[in-house]
């Protein structure tokens, strides 16, 4: 049952992509992005990331994706003509696009299985169990302090002062925005 | 568990990412296809954080700031060049002086 509605989304996510990428007008593009954003939300509760997908709507789908239709509005793009670059350059980025599809669909082959056993040959290890120990004490942190705050944990201990200085980058994202986008700066 | 699925799909979303940012040359549309594939990183974070623990989460959460960080500053470039040139076409836009 899962694994039927992951697929469903995924492939929602996957065609609201490539309309996202071929639409002519910016404004159709920036909604079938949206679009990709919710199939992701969902494909988030599936994973187990419930705070992850409820924060994935609110910031990106909210937030970012407002600002973004905002810009589209405020300088009257809606009736572009088409952008597509040339033949030849269509070429060239089949031929990368390709590559790197190939190169990064490998990474299907990445399953915990395979990767506990190339970790046995090592002395200390022996099975997956015991070499993807923090996947469980995050289930179990997850059972005992809900799903928000088994990120928190992490958040406000390990990673502090990083998020401390997310705060200034977006203060001087925040600053910067203003001064860039002033009539006469 | 849906981990090879789930890293499959982010692979697919970034190269279609990267497509859009090879073949387009609409400045905006260019900064959806890098937000595309900021989210397809954030697919892989999440799906690996099932294995690995809780500290993918974070690096999501880290990512989506850095991404509105980037998204503000960069779409008030792009209206600062659409008042200079009248243009939001990259072909346009070849001159670093003002």
């Amino acid at each position: 049952m899962t694994e039927v509605v992951f697929y469903l989304f995924a492939a929602a996510a996957v065609i609201s992509a490539s309309l996202c990428i071929l639409q002519r007008s910016p404004m159709v593009s920036a909604l079938w992005l949206i679009s990709t954003m919710f199939s992701l939300a969902a494909i988030y509760v599936l994973l187990n990331a419930q705070f992850i997908a409820a924060i994935q709507v609110l910031v990106y789908a909210g937030a970012i994706m407002v600002l973004f239709l905002f810009v589209i509005m405020l300088l009257n793009l809606g009736q572009a003509e088409s952008d597509l670059r040339g033949p030849s350059t269509v070429a060239a980025t089949l031929v990368i696009v390709g590559l790197l599809s190939v190169e990064l669909v490998a990474l299907i082959r990445y399953t915990p299985r395979r990767l506990a056993a190339e970790l046995s040959q090592w002395p200390t290890y022996t099975d997956p169990a015991t070499v993807f120990v923090a996947g469980q004490v995050t289930q179990q942190e997850g059972a005992a302090r809900g799903v928000v705050g088994a990120v928190a944990v992490p958040l406000f201990q390990v990673y502090l002062i990083p998020f401390e200085i997310t705060s200034i980058l977006l203060l001087a994202a925040i600053v910067g925005a203003v001064v860039l986008a002033k009539r006469n700066a | 568990m849906l981990l090879g699925p789930a890293l499959a799909l982010s692979a697919i979303l970034f190269s279609l990412g990267v497509a859009g940012v090879l073949l387009r040359r609409n400045a905006i549309v260019l900064f959806m296809c890098i937000e595309l594939m900021l989210n397809a990183v954030n697919l892989s974070f999440v799906a690996l954080a099932q294995l690995h623990g809780a500290s993918g989460y974070v690096m999501v959460f880290f990512v989506m700031t850095v991404a509105a960080a980037e998204a503000a500053v960069g779409l008030a470039i792009i209206i600062g060049i659409f008042r200079h040139k009248q243009s939001v076409d990259l072909g346009n836009i070849n001159l670093l002086r003002g």
